[in-house]
């Protein structure tokens, strides 16, 4: 595979014109991987990004990204990497600081976007939030409070030429009822990548199965585009590969 | 159809109505031809008001789900120009800053500055940043409908989505909005959009019972296992190309009319394509299947014809000859106490205050087949 994976398969199935990412994983499945790649392809191509770590903290990225052929230290230092550490976050323990908070995270992404776009070399701008699941817990389980800030992201996508790509844990709304989280987050989505477990079971060289579901809006729309993709996929300490089911000897 | 639809906004309400309600209802499963159906249905609508043939003046699109800016761009591509949208179309733009942080952080950033250099105001586009505030809601759109003509004209109104607004009002506050838009004396018609799978069944049901026609847009094929399995690829493939776009009228008397039409997409837009033998077709699918006929063959047809039903009157110009249904005519015509110069006498004299009573009777138009769809009431104006 190249370097920056931009000739394989889930390139292909993202196409370009897709705004929105939605990532959807489980336990048995867990979709970081897609994360750690997008988030290497954005800093490749002279753009910029910020990040939203609430799951883990910088160190754990750079280690995984340097393996990869990414430096997140030193794109950090250059500020084309803006990364938000967030797993002190504190959402407050009233409604209204919940949402003041939300308020001012939103605020500096918007300063960093603007600023980008503002600048000499303004670049493709990505959001990468992991995850939203646990931008929920920090909300203290307002649901309304969280569909409001990735509202607010999600407007800066049409308004200042960006991508949201935000992970989400698909398992913990199995049970749910209708309302949750993730059914929006699907709604929102250009492009849904769902990581999901091989029926059979585990094996030592595929690791899993991705499907694609490019929806397409009505900005840009190439005609018969193919909307739906599934193959499978190996993690690797460099990368990713990617693969239809059968072609691996 | 969704020009039948399209018709019904555009001719907009009767004297002594409310306004005509579209409710636009979708899925998960095809939730982008949910939203190319709106799409439509705006541009369409807008389209009929720019040529002058809509009771309303002009369209107030209320935009929460997405840019304003994809509405004007859609209703460009459909040969709406500039001049017509600035005359035709105004949008409360509820998607940029619904909640009003934008101008939260303007002010804190610039200190006393006034708040109106903030709600710039592009084209028709006026911002909305109090979405839980629905009586306020009420009155900006009502505000932009007035703006359209001098003196009282009317304006119709689209939201997209409902689904949205939920997240910020109650369905009772939400109701209300919607069954005051239609009391309004201003308002020609209106049409929403509600995500039917992310409330409760009874809230969709709720905005149904509020509207005058209701259009399903729903998968083109259903995945008898489970949508969600990503072995069904072709399946989820086929749904974010085509769905079913299903529409009830309800018409005043009460009858409700099924219509049905493919929907899919080419290119960036949306088309419909009507489906042949659309009623015939919707009427077959209401016959619940069982294992005995329910239909009629042309034989029970013609033999039903001449069954002489009791109490009638043949009216070919022979005497009266009344059969009361206990024996077959024939016979009764031998019988000759129950011949007609007892009941002629009965005729002649109907208030002899004799214990017998009458029967006239007058049989159905032969001309409507059973559950026909035909309203024989359609053409009154009660």
């Amino acid at each position: 595979m190249e370097e920056y994976g931009g000739g394989d398969l889930l390139s292909e199935a993202m196409g370009s014109a897709a705004r929105v990412v939605v990532v959807e994983d489980c336990v048995e499945a867990p979709g970081a991987f897609v994360l750690h790649l997008l988030l290497k392809r954005a800093l490749a191509s002279c753009g910029a990004a910020a990040f939203l770590a609430l799951a883990q903290p910088f160190s754990h990225y750079d280690r995984v990204l340097r393996k990869m052929g990414c430096n997140l230290s030193l794109h950090r230092r250059n500020e084309r990497l803006h990364f938000f550490e967030l797993l002190g976050f504190r959402g407050g323990a009233r409604e209204g600081t919940i949402a003041d908070s939300f308020v001012r995270l939103y605020n500096e992404i918007q300063r960093l976007v603007e600023a980008n776009r503002a600048g000499e070399n303004a670049s493709q701008f990505t959001v990468v939030i992991d995850d939203a699941s646990l931008l929920e817990v920090v909300a203290l389980g307002s649901v309304n409070d969280v569909l409001n800030f990735l509202h607010y992201c999600f407007a800066l996508t049409s308004e200042m030429n960006c991508t949201l790509v935000v992970l989400i844990h698909e398992d913990i709304y199995a049970d749910e009822e209708k309302m949750g989280l993730l059914l929006h987050l699907r709604y929102i989505a250009d492009l849904v990548i769902k990581a999901a477990p091989l029926s059979t079971g585990l094996a030592a060289d595929v690791h899993g199965q991705l499907s694609v579901v490019n929806k397409g809006t009505f900005r840009e729309q190439k005609a018969k585009a193919q909307k739906v993709w599934n193959f499978h996929f190996k993690v690797k300490e460099n990368g990713t590969d990617f693969f239809y089911p059968g072609t691996r000897h | 159809m969704a020009e039948a639809v399209v018709r019904c906004l555009r001719d907009g309400r009767l004297d002594g109505e409310h306004a005509p309600a579209l409710a636009v209802e979708g899925s998960l499963q095809c939730c982008p031809l949910a939203a190319g159906a709106m799409l439509h249905i705006a541009a369409a609508f807008a389209s009929q008001v720019a040529a002058g043939k809509a009771q309303a003046r002009g369209l107030v699109v209320v935009a929460f789900d997405r840019s304003p800016l994809v509405y004007l761009e859609f209703m460009r591509r459909r040969s709406l120009d500039t001049n017509a949208l600035d005359r035709c179309v105004r949008i409360l733009d509820c998607y940029s800053d619904p909640l009003g942080w934008k101008q939260k952080i303007q002010n804190q950033q610039h200190q006393g500055n006034s708040a109106k250099q903030f709600s710039t105001n592009k084209e028709n586009i006026t911002v909305y940043r109090s979405v839980k505030d629905v009586t306020k809601l009420m009155s900006s759109v009502t505000e932009l409908g007035g703006g359209f003509e001098e003196g009282k004209k009317y304006f119709s109104v689209a939201v997209d989505s409902i689904s949205s607004m939920l997240r910020h009002a109650s369905v009772p506050s939400i109701s209300g909005l919607l069954t005051n838009l239609r009391s309004h004396e201003q308002v020609s018609s209106i049409f929403w959009m509600i995500h039917s799978d992310l409330h409760e069944p009874k809230v969709p049901r709720a905005f149904e019972c509020l509207s005058t026609m209701v259009a399903c847009v729903e998968p083109a094929l259903v995945d008898p296992v489970c949508g969600e399995s990503p072995g069904n690829l072709s399946v989820l493939e086929q749904n974010y190309s085509k769905a079913k776009f299903i529409v009830r009228l309800k018409r005043r008397n009460g009858r409700v009319k099924h219509l049905y039409e493919d929907l899919y997409i080419e290119g960036n837009d949306i088309k419909f394509d009507s489906a042949p033998s659309v009623s015939i077709e919707v009427n077959q699918s209401l016959v619940p299947k069982a294992q005995f006929n329910l239909e009629l063959s042309e034989k029970e047809r013609s033999d039903r014809a001449n069954v002489v039903l009791p109490f009638e009157h043949q009216g070919n110009g022979e005497p009266i000859r009344i059969y009361d249904g206990r024996r077959s005519l024939p016979e009764a015509q031998r019988d000759l106490s129950l011949t007609a110069p007892a009941l002629v006498d009965e005729i002649k004299a109907p208030k002899s205050g004799t214990a017998k009573g009458e029967i006239h009777y007058f049989r159905d138009s032969d001309d409507e087949q059973p559950d026909s769809d035909e309203d024989p009431d359609d053409d009154l104006d009660i």
